[in-house]
C-alpha cells in the first residue's frame, strides 16, 4: 500500500489551503513518496519509554506581568493591509463557518 | 587596502582612530555592490539612493563599541522596521513591517547601521539559495555554482566584499552550509542565546539567528551585540552575555576534540573534503589539542527527525501568509476559501510547498503518532547521545558540508539528494546546540578552487569555547586570507 | 429528565463555556485588554499574527484561570502546556489558535447547582486557557464582503467543559446561572453573555430512557442568553425526538440558533470533522503549577457560593430555600448582610428580598443590580414598619416609590404624609363615626358573620385613606363593639 497517494495529497492540501494543479498534484506526491520512503528510517528506532522533545532547553515558567503597553495605531496595523475599509481589513465572502 | 576589503576589526580601529567615517566604508561597499551583485544576485530590494542616503546619514559620533558606524547586511527574514522583509518570496511582495526584530534594535543601538536586505531560499527552506522569488544566488568562487543556503545572500556578500558581515539565519545549517561553500565564517549559537523576536519562523524549535562574518574575530564581535535575554521571546534564555572577544586568543592546549565516527563515514564525502578535514585534524593536534574518538549513535536518523519536525512546525508557521493582513493576494477572489487556496499557490514556491504539504501531512490525524511524535522521541535520543560525548569533550570536530559548491541545478528537482546535504548540521539544530563553520582549506578537483570548511561543535553555551579554538586554527591555518578572484 | 409526549426519550446535555478574564492585559502581549475602541487600535506585532511575532504568557491568566479550578472543585495540573489548534479562518490571524490539548490547567471537577428543588453535581470535564480570535463583521446585504477587526485577538479565554450531566433545558439553564455566579463571587469575569465576556455552546443528544449509550450529538451554537439556551436546546430537542420517532437517524452536524425564527438550522456549507493537527506550542514553554502556588492563590479566594449558604442558615436562622435564593446572585448576597448589619434582622431582610424584590426582578425581567436599591433604604422600611410608623401596605407603596426616586422610606413618608394614624383619640373619633353608620355590620358579626368585622376594620382604613394603624383599629373597634353589646345587655 501506498505511502502517500494523490488523494491524500489532496486532502492535505485543502488542510493547508493550498490549490495546485493536476500536474502539481502528480509531481508532488511522486517526491513526497520518495522523501516519506526515506523517513520510514525512523521506525527503526526503539522509542519506548523515551519522552518526546518539543524543546531543545530545558525552560519553564517565564511569563510576563500584566502591565499594559502601547499598541499599534490603526495605521500602522493597517499598513500592509490588501484591502481595508473605515478601518478593518476587509476579505471577501465567507462561506464556510468556524 | 580598500574599505570594502576589510573586516569589522580593522574598520572599528580606522573609525575610533578618525580615520574614517562610516559614510566612507558606505560609499566603498556602494561602489563595489553596484558593480558585483549583478554578477551573484546577493542583495535584494536593492535600492542604491535609499542606501546612499542612509550612508550620508549615518552620523555616528561616538565609537565606544566595537559595531558602531559598521554597515551589516540582513537576510531577508528579519524585520527592518519600514524596509522590505519578504523571505525571498512572493506571497510576501511589499510587506514593511511597522517594527524592528530585536537584533535590529540591538544592532541600531550599538549605532551599527542595517545596510540593505540580502537574498536566501524561500523561506529558510534550502541548502542551495535557488528557491528565492528574486532568482539564484551565484558563488563567488564560481558563477556556475551554488553558494549554499538558505544564508546564501549573506554568505556570497560578505565572501565577495561587498559586505562586511552580515546576519544570516540557520534552523539546519543554513549559516554553516553557505560559509563553507562560501570560504567565510558562520557560526549558530546555541538555541535561546539570540532572541527570534522578528525572525521570520521556520522551525520555532530549530531557527537561530547568528553572524556570517571575514574572521572569527568578527563574528564574536558582533555575537556580542546581538545576543541577549529578550522579555518577548519566551525561548530566550537568561543568562549573561559573556565575552566572547578576549578570550579568542588564549592557548587551547590539553582542550579535547572530540570526532565522531559517524561524520567520517567516507561514502558520500568528496576526497578533498575529507583530506582537508584530516590535516585540520592535524593542526588542531600540533596547537596541543587532544584528538579523541567519540561516537553519536543516532546520527543516521537526524535527517529524517529533522525534516518531519522542520516541516511540521513550517506548515503551522506559514499558515498565516493568506492574503487576509499583508503581502501578495488573488485579485477579485469571490470567496476567502479562494482568496486562500489561490494565493497561497500562487504566492509560495515549490519548495515552500512541499514542506508545507510534508508538515500538514505528518501531523495530520491518523499521522501524528507515527511521524511528528515519533520525531520528537528520537530527537531525545539524538540530544543524550550529544550529552554523553559532551561529558568527555569541550567540543566536537566535523566537516560542514559532506561536498564542495555543487552545480546550480544540480539538486533542485530531486529534494532529497538536497536534504541530505545538510546531515552534519542537522544535528545540531535538534540539539539546540552552538556551532561554527571556519575555512579550513580548498579543492580543486572540480576545476575552480571552492572553498571547504570544517565545523565545530560546542556545549551548550559554551560559544566563546568554540570561538577561542576556531580563532586559534584560523590564526595558524591563515586560509581566511584567500580570497576569490575575477569577480 | 425531559421527555417527550410518550415518555419514550430522554436528552443528554453537555456545555461548553468561553469566559473571557478580567486581566488588564492580553494573554500573551501586552495590548489592554478593554473592549468598545475603534477598530485594529488595540493591537500589536503578537496579537496581529505578524511574521516574526512571539507570545508570551501573562502571569495574571494563570492566577485567574486557577481560581476557576479550584471553585470547580477541579484537580490541578502540576505540568501545563500550550498547543496550537491549527485551522483557517480570517478571524484568526495565524490561522492557529494557542490554546490547550492535551494538559489542559485543571480537570475533574464539579459545580453544585439546585435543579428541581434538589441539589445535583454537574460534573466538569476541563478547564484549559486559550486565545480569543478576532471579530468578523459581515456585509450580507451588499457584496457579501466581511470585515475584520482584531482588537479581541489575544484577549485571555477560560474554557470549562462539562461532562454530559445536564439532563434538562432547565438544568442547562440552572448550570449556566450557577455557574456565572461562581465566576462573579471570584471576580475572574464579567460573566455577560450579551457583552460576550461569556459564551455557550451546546452538545445535545437523545436516547431512549433506560439505554446507556449515548445518541448522535449535535452542536448547537449562537445562543445570545441564558435564556436562548434553554429554548435552543428544548427545540433541538424536540426536534431529535421527532426525528426518531419517524424511524430516521439523526445527522451528527452543527446548528445554529436563530433567535428571531426560534428555531435550530444546520450549517449552510457541508461540514466535514475539522482536523487541528494539534502539537505542542514551541513558542512557548511548559509551566510548572507548585502546590504552594495553588495554596497561595486558594489563600485569596472568597467565600464560594456553597460556603456562604452554609454561613447564612448557621448565623442567620435562615432556611434553604430562601438562602438559596439569596446567594444565587452575589451582589443580593452581599446587600442582605449590608441590611443586616444595618438593621439587624436578617428575618425581615430575607422576606423583603425573597418578596417585593424578587417580585420585582421579575416583573421587570432584570437582574438584582439593575434595581439600585441601597441597603439603607431597606433597613429605614424596616425599621418604619417596626416603629409602626407605616403600616405593612403603606411600606409596599414606599417600596415602589424609593425604587423610582431612589429616596430614602422616611422622606417619602414625610413629604407625601404617609405615615400611618396610631392615635387611639383619633382613631376612636373616627370608629366612632363608622360603627355609628354601620349597626348592621355589628348586629352581623355580633350574629358570628366574621366578616363583618373585617368590612369595618375596611371602612375605617377607606376614611383614613389606608393610614389607619390595622392593630390598634382592631383593638379599639374590638372594644367598642364589646361595649356596644354590654351596653345593649344592660
Amino acid at each position: 500500500m501506498k505511502i502517500i497517494n494523490d488523494k491524500i495529497v489532496q486532502h492535505v492540501t485543502h488542510l493547508a489551503r493550498i490549490e495546485l494543479d493536476a500536474s502539481s498534484t502528480k509531481a508532488f506526491t511522486r517526491q513526497l513518496e520518495r522523501i516519506l520512503e526515506y523517513i520510514k528510517k525512523l521506525q527503526e528506532v526503539d522509542i519506548e519509554g523515551i519522552e518526546p522533545t518539543s524543546h531543545p532547553l530545558k525552560l519553564s515558567n517565564v511569563t510576563r506581568d500584566d502591565i499594559p503597553s502601547a499598541s499599534l495605531t490603526q495605521e500602522e496595523s493597517l499598513s500592509n493591509a490588501p484591502d481595508s475599509q473605515n478601518g478593518f481589513f476587509k476579505v471577501p465572502k465567507i462561506i464556510e463557518s468556524k | 587596502m580598500e574599505l570594502y576589503s576589510l573586516g569589522i576589526k580593522e574598520l572599528g580601529n580606522k573609525l575610533k582612530k578618525g580615520e574614517i567615517t562610516s559614510a566612507d566604508i558606505c560609499k566603498s561597499l556602494l561602489e563595489r555592490i553596484e558593480r558585483i551583485n549583478p554578477k551573484i544576485n546577493a542583495y535584494v530590494n536593492l535600492d542604491l539612493g535609499f542606501l546612499q542616503k542612509k550612508a550620508k546619514e549615518s552620523n555616528v559620533s561616538s565609537y565606544n563599541n566595537f559595531l558602531a558606524g559598521i554597515p551589516l547586511a540582513i537576510k531577508d527574514n528579519i524585520c527592518v522596521k519600514g524596509e522590505l522583509t519578504t523571505c525571498a518570496s512572493r506571497i510576501l511582495s511589499g510587506f514593511r513591517p511597522p517594527y524592528d526584530a530585536t537584533v535590529i534594535q540591538k544592532i541600531k543601538k550599538s549605532n551599527a547601521i542595517p545596510f540593505g536586505k540580502v537574498n536566501m531560499d524561500e523561506f529558510a527552506f534550502g541548502s542551495s539559495t535557488e528557491t528565492s522569488c528574486y532568482g539564484p544566488v551565484c558563488n563567488p568562487w564560481d558563477l556556475s555554482r551554488i553558494p549554499g543556503g538558505s544564508s546564501g545572500g549573506s554568505a556570497a556578500a560578505v565572501a565577495s566584499d561587498i559586505a562586511v558581515a552580515a546576519l544570516g539565519s540557520d534552523t539546519g545549517g543554513s549559516i554553516r552550509q553557505p560559509a563553507a561553500l562560501t570560504g567565510v565564517v558562520g557560526m549558530k549559537p546555541t538555541y535561546g542565546r539570540i532572541s527570534r523576536y522578528g525572525l521570520l519562523a521556520f522551525a520555532s524549535s530549530l531557527d537561530q539567528i547568528g553572524p556570517i562574518a571575514k574572521t572569527v574575530e568578527d563574528c564574536a564581535l558582533l555575537l556580542s551585540v546581538i545576543s541577549g535575554y529578550d522579555t518577548k521571546d519566551s525561548t530566550s534564555v537568561n543568562t549573561g552575555i559573556p565575552d566572547f572577544q578576549s578570550t579568542l586568543s588564549n592557548p587551547i592546549k590539553g582542550m579535547k576534540i572530540g570526532i565522531p565516527k559517524e561524520y567520517f563515514k567516507k561514502i558520500g564525502i568528496e576526497k578533498d573534503v575529507y583530506e582537508r578535514i584530516e590535516e585540520s585534524i592535524r593542526l588542531f593536534s600540533n596547537l596541543g589539542a587532544e584528538i579523541i574518538d567519540v561516537s553519536l549513535p543516532h546520527t543516521e536518523y537526524a535527517i529524517s527527525t529533522y525534516y518531519i519536525i522542520a516541516s511540521s512546525e513550517a506548515s503551522s508557521n506559514l499558515a498565516r501568509y493568506d492574503g487576509v493582513q499583508y503581502g501578495l493576494r488573488l485579485k477579485d477572489a469571490s470567496t476567502t476559501m479562494e482568496m486562500y487556496k489561490k494565493t497561497r499557490n500562487m504566492g509560495f514556491g515549490n519548495e515552500a510547498k512541499r514542506r508545507i504539504i510534508l508538515g500538514t501531512y505528518a501531523l495530520s490525524s491518523g499521522y501524528y503518532d507515527a511521524y511528528y511524535l515519533r520525531a520528537m522521541k528520537v530527537r531525545t535520543k539524538m540530544l543524550r547521545d550529544f550529552e554523553e560525548v559532551f561529558k568527555i569533550c569541550d567540543c566536537l570536530l566535523t566537516p560542514t558540508s559532506p561536498t564542495v559548491a555543487f552545480k546550480m541545478g544540480e539538486k533542485l528537482e530531486d529534494p532529497l539528494s538536497m536534504y541530505l546535504s545538510d546531515v552534519f548540521t542537522i544535528p545540531v539544530n535538534l540539539a539546540g546546540l552552538p556551532a561554527i563553520s571556519i575555512p579550513c582549506g580548498f579543492s580543486k578537483a572540480k576545476g575552480t578552487e571552492l572553498p571547504i570548511g570544517l565545523q565545530l561543535i560546542g556545549n551548550y553555551f559554551k560559544e566563546n569555547l568554540i570561538l577561542q579554538i576556531a580563532y586559534n586554527f584560523e590564526q595558524k591555518a591563515q586560509v581566511y586570507k584567500i580570497k576569490p578572484e575575477g569577480l | 429528565m425531559h421527555t417527550n409526549e410518550n415518555g419514550k426519550h430522554e436528552a443528554v446535555i453537555g456545555l461548553e463555556v468561553h469566559v473571557q478574564l478580567l486581566t488588564k492585559t492580553k494573554i500573551f502581549c501586552s495590548c489592554k485588554n478593554e473592549f468598545g475602541h475603534l477598530p485594529n487600535t488595540l493591537s500589536c506585532p503578537v496579537c496581529l499574527g505578524l511574521p516574526g511575532s512571539l507570545p508570551v504568557f501573562n502571569k495574571e491568566v494563570l492566577k485567574l484561570v486557577i481560581k476557576i479550578a479550584l471553585a470547580l472543585n477541579c484537580e490541578i495540573s502540576n505540568l501545563m502546556k500550550f498547543d496550537r489548534k491549527n485551522y483557517f479562518y480570517p478571524d484568526l490571524p495565524k490561522n492557529y489558535q494557542i490554546s490547550q490539548y492535551d494538559l489542559p490547567v485543571a480537570k475533574n471537577g464539579f459545580l453544585e447547582i439546585a435543579s428541581e428543588g434538589k441539589a445535583k453535581n454537574i460534573r466538569i470535564r476541563r478547564v484549559h486557557l486559550e486565545e480569543d480570535a478576532g471579530k468578523l463583521v459581515h456585509d450580507d446585504n451588499r457584496t457579501g464582503d466581511s470585515f475584520v477587526d482584531f482588537n479581541r485577538t489575544g484577549t485571555p479565554l477560560a474554557e470549562i467543559v462539562s461532562e454530559p450531566d445536564i439532563f434538562s433545558p432547565e438544568q442547562a439553564y440552572d448550570f449556566l446561572k450557577g455557574l456565572k455566579n461562581t465566576l462573579l463571587y471570584i471576580d475572574v469575569s464579567d460573566c455577560n453573555m450579551e457583552e460576550g465576556s461569556l459564551r455557550c455552546d451546546a452538545n445535545v443528544s437523545v436516547r431512549k430512557i433506560g439505554e446507556k449509550k449515548l445518541g448522535t450529538k449535535v452542536e448547537v451554537k449562537n445562543m445570545n442568553s441564558f435564556k436562548a439556551v434553554k429554548s435552543a436546546l428544548e427545540y433541538e430537542i424536540k426536534r431529535q425526538i421527532d426525528i426518531l420517532n419517524a424511524g430516521n437517524a439523526i445527522a451528527q452536524e452543527t446548528r445554529l440558533w436563530d433567535a428571531d425564527k426560534q428555531k435550530t438550522f444546520g450549517m449552510r456549507s457541508k461540514e466535514e470533522t475539522e482536523d487541528y493537527r494539534y502539537f505542542p506550542e514551541p513558542d512557548l514553554v511548559p509551566f510548572n503549577i507548585s502546590s504552594l502556588y495553588i495554596n497561595d492563590i486558594q489563600k485569596t479566594l472568597p467565600e464560594l457560593p456553597s460556603q456562604k449558604t452554609e454561613r447564612f442558615i448557621t448565623k442567620y436562622g435562615l432556611d434553604k430555600k430562601t438562602t438559596d435564593f439569596i446567594i444565587s446572585d452575589k451582589y443580593m448576597a452581599d446587600f442582605f448582610e449590608q441590611c443586616v448589619a444595618l438593621c439587624g434582622d436578617s428575618k425581615k431582610v430575607a422576606n423583603w428580598i425573597s418578596g417585593s424584590i424578587a417580585m420585582e426582578m421579575n416583573s421587570r425581567n432584570v437582574d438584582f443590580l439593575m434595581l439600585t436599591i441601597r441597603p439603607e433604604q431597606i433597613a429605614d422600611l424596616i425599621n418604619l414598619v417596626d416603629s409602626q410608623t407605616i403600616s405593612a401596605t403603606t411600606a409596599k407603596k414606599v417600596f415602589s416609590e424609593m425604587l423610582e426616586t431612589k429616596e430614602l422610606p422616611s422622606l417619602i413618608v414625610d413629604s407625601k404624609k404617609l405615615g400611618q394614624v396610631s392615635g387611639e383619640a383619633e382613631l376612636s373619633a373616627i370608629i366612632d363615626n363608622v360603627l355609628n353608620r354601620n349597626e348592621k355590620s355589628i348586629t352581623d358579626y355580633l350574629a358570628g358573620k366574621q366578616q363583618a368585622f373585617s368590612f369595618l376594620i375596611g371602612q375605617v382604613m377607606k376614611e383614613t385613606s389606608g393610614k389607619a394603624n390595622p392593630q390598634v383599629v382592631s383593638k379599639i373597634l374590638m372594644q367598642k363593639i364589646k361595649n356596644k353589646k354590654a351596653g345593649k345587655n344592660e
